[in-house]
């Protein structure tokens, strides 16, 4: 096997990929977005919850689609929560240039905590793989459209 | 050659013995690696790789014999409308059409198809008639015909499929009637590689009064097709997934039907005269071919179809059939895999999805191995869901594929599970 394809399917991405966490719809949710990537099919759908504060105290998805997409929303529902709407935007934004293969600048990192870092490079693996970008994207794309408000996206 | 693959048949119509050895030889692409692994390219239903002729004949039109077409009197312009015009004799022998008159060049299959619900279909469908399609159609042989109806107001019935994949032939019988006034039906299925019993389907057609439009982007190719014995009306299909060129598609049409459709686009080449008063226009097929046409794409054409042609369609035939029951036969071994499309009578389309795996992460995997297979709903997104399915992954063969390449993709298909099952 590869290397390459060892850095993209690491045991953390399978697990998550196989039992992906958080995957449920919420009695209660205060946002929701569906996600959709049409040259896959994959389509997700992200409830977000949030406290008068503007902190998100759950995120929950459901949807199919393959393992680094699946793995990627599993990921990033345990990552977010507990976090600021704006600390999730920063997150998208760094976890993207990892994805894409860009440097985050040191501001943008600093606000990152090591964790949070360390769960998302897991992910970059996918920067060895342009077709594949979308997939590990699309979940953090429906997130960032239900804290904007916006209820549907498409990656094309 | 491996022994499980077919010798050409004695009385065959080709001249030359099958030798897929020499056939990969006229390909230059497959001579490529990537990763470093010899390239497997089982993605031909989505587009085919081109043979030395056609990139040749391609390149000696713009070296050597370049003009537009259909103007001017001078040297290049007169040999480059014959080389075009002949190009489309080959067509109408490939064919078997009656007449060169019946061969409209198009940009696409798609542009064929839209081409006639757009002409034939606002010329002689009123509201409260029906269209019917198959429940495996591809979406470019069921939006045209979406769009007609949102437009005139017409219906859109679905003959729907068994769970093998073949057509509902009691089911499709059912649905026509007085109403019916087209039927739009694929020959071979992309996604599953059924092959529809289309002569019987246009009889039928027929016996209720409608025209058919047989998609034969797949069919032909696969198969020899003779369009007179079939009877079809309409029939499209796509050059470069016959090893021609892309930016050209063919919409055969019978003669006096073309002739009696209006054109959809207007421009230059497909008028007889012009005043701004009025204008009246060129006879089949130039009066729908406005604009300049893909002329060398249309040459490409014409060096692909002598390109198959010279090795003989049966021929290719029993090779990829060959090709057909060895990879059903290697892929149904492998535990956790099914294969989607389980029709007795099939074309080298081998449609699967896998218990540990989704397509895109086959799909991903497997072309590190240097195998390229299609994944995800071959623009055939009813047919998918018909199965409960988003995606599958998909082998589709051609003529220069071999037993060996079935067994790289085994092979591939055993490292997906290795890192997943």
């Amino acid at each position: 096997m590869l290397d390459e394809l060892r850095d993209l399917y690491q045991e953390v991405i399978l697990d998550h990929g196989k039992n992906p966490r958080n995957f449920r719809r919420p009695d209660s949710f205060t946002k929701e977005a569906i996600g959709n990537n049409p040259m896959c099919g994959d389509a997700l759908v992200i409830y977000l919850t949030l406290d008068g504060a503007g902190k998100i105290t759950d995120v929950a998805f459901q949807g199919q689609g393959c393992a680094i997409s699946v793995a990627s929303a599993s990921m990033m529902t345990e990552i977010l929560t507990g976090r600021t709407a704006a600390e999730a935007e920063n997150l998208f934004h760094v976890f993207h240039q990892l994805c894409t293969g860009e440097e985050p600048t040191a501001d943008e990192l600093s606000a990152v905590d090591e964790e949070a870092l360390e769960r998302l490079q897991m992910l970059s693996g996918v920067r060895e793989f342009p077709m594949r970008v979308k997939c590990a994207t699309l979940a953090w794309h429906t997130m960032d459209a239900a804290v904007k408000g916006e209820h549907e996206i498409s990656t094309e | 050659m491996n022994a499980s693959v077919p010798q050409m048949k004695a009385g065959s119509n080709s001249t030359l013995a099958f030798d897929v050895d020499r056939i990969r030889d006229d390909f230059p692409i497959l001579k490529q690696q990537v990763y470093g692994k010899p390239l497997v390219y089982l993605d031909n239903g989505a587009s085919a790789q081109k043979p030395r002729q056609v990139i040749d004949a391609m390149s000696d039109v713009y070296e050597k014999q370049y003009a537009n077409i259909h103007r001017g009197v001078h040297y290049m312009s007169q040999h480059t409308t014959e080389a075009y015009e002949e190009s489309r004799r080959k067509v109408q022998r490939f064919l078997g059409a009656a007449s060169e008159n019946e061969i409209v060049f198009t940009r696409s299959a798609t542009e064929a198809i839209n081409l006639v619900a757009n002409s034939y279909g606002r010329t002689f469908l009123k509201a409260g008639d029906e269209i019917i399609v198959s429940h495996m159609e591809h979406h470019a042989n069921i939006v045209p015909w979406q769009l007609l109806r949102d437009s005139i107001g017409i219906e859109l019935k679905v003959a729907p499929i068994l769970d093998d994949g073949s057509l509902d032939m009691a089911a499709y019988a059912n649905l026509l009637g007085e109403r019916t006034k087209i039927v739009a039906m694929t020959h071979i299925s992309n996604a599953l590689g059924t092959i529809v019993p289309i002569a019987e389907v246009i009889g039928m057609a027929h016996d209720a009064g409608a025209v058919v439009l047989v998609d034969g982007c797949q069919s032909v190719p696969h198969t020899a097709i003779d369009v007179r014995a079939l009877d079809a009306d309409f029939f499209v299909f796509a050059p470069h997934k016959v090893y021609g060129p892309t930016g050209i598609g063919v919409l055969y049409g019978k003669e006096d039907i073309l002739n009696a459709m209006p054109p959809w686009q207007g421009g230059g080449d497909m008028i007889a005269s012009v005043s701004f008063e009025k204008t009246t226009f060129q006879k089949a097929p130039l009066r729908f071919e406005a604009g300049t046409p893909s002329i060398t794409e249309a040459i490409g054409l014409g060096a692909a179809v002598d390109y198959v042609t010279a090795i003989g369609m049966d021929a290719i035939s029993a090779h990829e059939e060959g090709l057909l029951h060895y990879a059903t036969e290697r892929l149904s071994a492998i535990d956790g895999l099914r294969i989607i499309g389980t029709a007795n009578d099939k074309a080298a389309i081998v449609s699967f999805v896998m218990d540990c795996a989704h397509p895109h992460d086959i799909g991903t995997i497997i072309d590190r191995a240097g195998v390229a297979v299609r994944t995800g709903h071959h623009c055939a997104e009813p047919v998918m869901k018909r199965f409960g399915l988003a995606a599958t992954a998909r082998a589709s063969f051609g003529l220069y594929n071999t037993t060996a390449e079935v067994d790289a993709l085994a092979e591939a298909i055993e490292g997906v599970k290795e890192l997943f099952g």
